[in-house]
């Protein structure tokens, strides 16, 4: 015990000492310019003459000052506390520095650096890989003595639930509106890359997961964080960073994976029913209280059947959007050239973008790792939980995961509202969830009901995926116990009144920060660990060509 | 090597007629009887990350709770008959899995019971014999 705390502690230090770091040279440079920028993208931008344009509900926001005049009682008073924590987690994690008259969030380059190396070590193991992937996804090599166990389909799948939500209907079209057509070509780019880096962190968290004395399994990067490292020789440093990954996962958990989606949850709820007049427009916190009571019969209460009916629904919404994304899509056909050719030219000559060229790219960049957590180290956690003797396999299907959750879903949203309201200075004041919803009802003028009603499933099934993930940073720092998963399960039903209560702009600022510093010490574990994992692959592959691993379905085939 | 037959069961009287029938003519062929207990599993499903972590203890005590309340009685009884008796735990589709285990093991017949429900649940759900009898690579007998 003494030395779990100890390690706790170390990890505290940790994170403190990157923050003081981090933040004190930030405020020394500049600190109204970071902080603008920051207020900037979460709020959404002030567009000269377009008026202004908010995140994801498309309401106008109030300012921050006239909301904490406007919300009287609890939620105030949640605002209060929360924001200056906010501030400076902030501005230590989204440290950025001018980069060719752009703001380059240094942590966002952490990780596509990240990511175009494991493509370029791993062989474009991105593209190679694809193939077989596919095939494991199918069943082709799973033995049927194994029947039974999690499929690679289904580990597949409950990964996808974690990443695929608000962000890939809400979040596209403020790309667009930041940075226009050509940030989705660099979204989609770094889509491609960040395959590889999901294949090399999840081969790493089935390699290093803990089996449990009682049959279940643990894994994820503060797993193969302290194992691996400890393999390498270097175990001190492994569980340092092991701890600063679980410390980070557990506030991640609280932020992106909850207070976030419960907040998207609550503004889409307020939008259909009635808006401003709604009942509930200035009542976040009881809102909060429902939803947190909903999850906390589900992840407290044990009642699977709500969580089993989402997991179901949520793969069905989201064929459905897609296939309403399509029939929109099949209505403005004449204009996808078009919107496609844009896609394209404005990749390098942006028109009207902040800092030109590199700007739209690191606006792509930033928007797919946010969604698809390439390099976050998230999915390795759900993706530990097959059970395979190769580990490479599993690495393999979860490159699937960015090419499903970027490269289709969130290109296809883009084309969407590309080919409808984009440039129509008529919706000027809608984004997000509102902008994909006006865009669609162009089309077909009841889609925005189901829209809506999937961001709340998608949000709730987000939310059960990352209880998960944080439950298991908050087990890996204080044990796998009966208490310690209560209390943690509690804290978590409690943040989700918070996110419904406190303003966006805050609840942003903290998920996007602590998501990123997860990135930290996951990218870190990946470069020190690339090499046992391309030793594997070599060997995997070299071994699927030879015939020693056995495609059962062919060889059914060869039998009948 | 002796001729290999299939019994498939589900825990249901049906099932155990069917295999009762198969001991008797397995004895008589002097073949070996395989009773085959297939637990519905679709490697397609959705679940949450709680369910998966708990799979493979899930997967442990459902073959364990197949073995003892259904398996090994069964065995027990028909074992006097005369030829080898072994049961068999597998997940999977019933029908694609008691054809390739019949596959495997050479298997000269499956026999299985049915259902016998009829009706909207038959149809829209099909049931284990008549998939069977549709797709088995070797000859089946049905016991009503």
């Amino acid at each position: 015990m003494k030395s779990r705390i100890k390690k706790i502690l170390i990890g505290i230090i940790c994170l403190a000492g990157v923050s003081a770091f981090m933040t004190l040279p930030a405020q020394a440079q500049n600190e109204e310019r970071v902080l603008s920028s920051a207020q900037q993208w979460v709020t959404g931008i002030e567009v000269p003459g377009l008026g202004y344009r908010s995140w994801v509900t498309g309401i106008q926001p109030p300012s921050t000052v006239e909301v904490a005049e406007e919300v009287a009682g609890i939620d105030a008073l949640v605002d209060k506390i929360m924001s200056p924590i906010n501030a400076v987690i902030y501005n230590a994690v989204f440290f950025s520095v001018p980069f060719l008259g752009s703001d380059l969030k240094l942590v966002v380059a952490w990780l596509v650096v990240g990511a175009v190396f494991c493509t370029i070590y791993f062989g474009l193991v991105n593209f190679r890989g694809f193939g077989q992937a596919l095939r494991l996804v199918r069943g082709d090599y799973s033995h049927p003595k194994d029947h039974g166990e999690v499929s690679h389909f289904q580990a597949l799948a409950t990964a996808l639930s974690g990443t695929v939500g608000v962000g890939n209907i809400g979040a596209v079209p403020i790309l667009i509106v930041l940075g226009g057509p050509g940030a989705v070509f660099w979204m989609i780019v770094a889509g491609f890359l960040g395959m590889s880096s999901k294949f090399c962190e999840c081969t790493l968290g089935v390699k290093y997961r803990n089996e449990n004395p009682d049959g279940s399994v643990s894994g994820g990067p503060m797993y193969s964080l302290k194992k691996g490292l400890a393999q390498l020789g270097k175990p001190t440093l492994g569980k340092v960073l092991a701890v600063f990954f679980s410390i980070t996962v557990i506030f991640g958990c609280l932020g992106a994976g909850n207070m976030f989606q419960a907040n998207q949850a609550y503004v889409q709820f307020v939008n259909i029913t009635g808006g401003e007049n709604s009942f509930l427009s200035d009542k976040g916190w009881l809102f909060g209280l429902v939803f947190a009571i909903l999850v906390a019969i589900v992840i407290l209460g044990g009642i699977k059947s709500i969580a089993r009916v989402t997991e179901k629904v949520v793969p069905v919404m989201a064929i459905l959007y897609l296939i309403g994304a399509l029939v929109v899509l099949f209505i403005n056909a004449d204009r996808i050239p078009f919107a496609v050719a844009s896609i394209f030219s404005h990749a390098f000559s942006p028109q009207g973008v902040t800092g030109g060229f590199v700007g739209v790219l690191i606006l792509g960049f930033q928007r797919a790792a946010f969604s698809n957590e390439a390099g976050i180290g998230s999915a390795a956690i759900a993706h530990s939980a097959v059970r395979t003797k190769e580990p490479v396999t599993e690495g393999l299907v979860s490159l699937l995961e960015p090419f499903i959750d970027t490269v289709v879903i969130c290109t296809i949203t883009a084309l969407v509202v590309l080919t409808t309201v984009y440039g129509d200075p008529s919706v000027a004041h809608l984004s997000g969830v509102g902008l994909t919803s006006e865009a669609m009802m162009r089309s077909v003028s009841w889609f925005p009901t189901p829209l809506a009603i999937a961001v709340v499933l998608f949000a709730f099934s987000t939310m059960i995926s990352w209880a998960y993930y944080g439950l298991k940073g908050w087990t890996y720092c204080f044990g796998e116990s009966k208490g310690a998963d209560i209390s943690f399960k509690l804290i978590f039903c409690l943040f989700v009144i918070i996110g419904c209560s406190i303003p966006l702009a805050s609840v942003l600022d903290f998920s996007d920060a602590m998501i990123f510093a997860m990135a930290i010490p996951n990218i870190l574990g990946i470069y020190f660990l690339a090499p046992i994992v391309k030793k594997e692959m070599k060997s995997y592959f070299a071994r699927v060509k030879s015939g020693e691993i056995v495609n059962y379905r062919e060889l059914e085939k060869a039998k009948s | 090597m002796s001729e290999v037959m299939i019994a498939g069961v589900d825990g249901s009287e049906p099932g155990k007629r069917a295999a009762e029938f198969a001991a008797n003519f397995a004895s008589a062929h002097n073949a070996k009887l395989l009773i085959v207990y297939v637990i519905e599993w679709s490697p397609f499903t959705f679940n949450t990350p709680e369910e998966n972590e708990q799979r493979h203890n899930r997967r442990e005590q459902e073959i364990e709770t197949a073995n003892t309340s259904i398996l090994q009685p069964l065995v027990e009884k028909l074992s006097g008959r005369g030829a080898s008796v072994e049961g068999l735990v597998f997940h999977g589709h019933p029908a694609k899995m008691l054809n390739s285990i019949a596959l495997d093991n050479g298997a000269s017949q499956i026999f299985i019971g049915r259902t016998g429900g009829s009706g909207i649940s038959q149809l829209l759900f099909g049931s284990v014999a008549s998939n069977l009898v549709q797709t088995a690579v070797v000859p089946v007998t049905v016991i009503p």
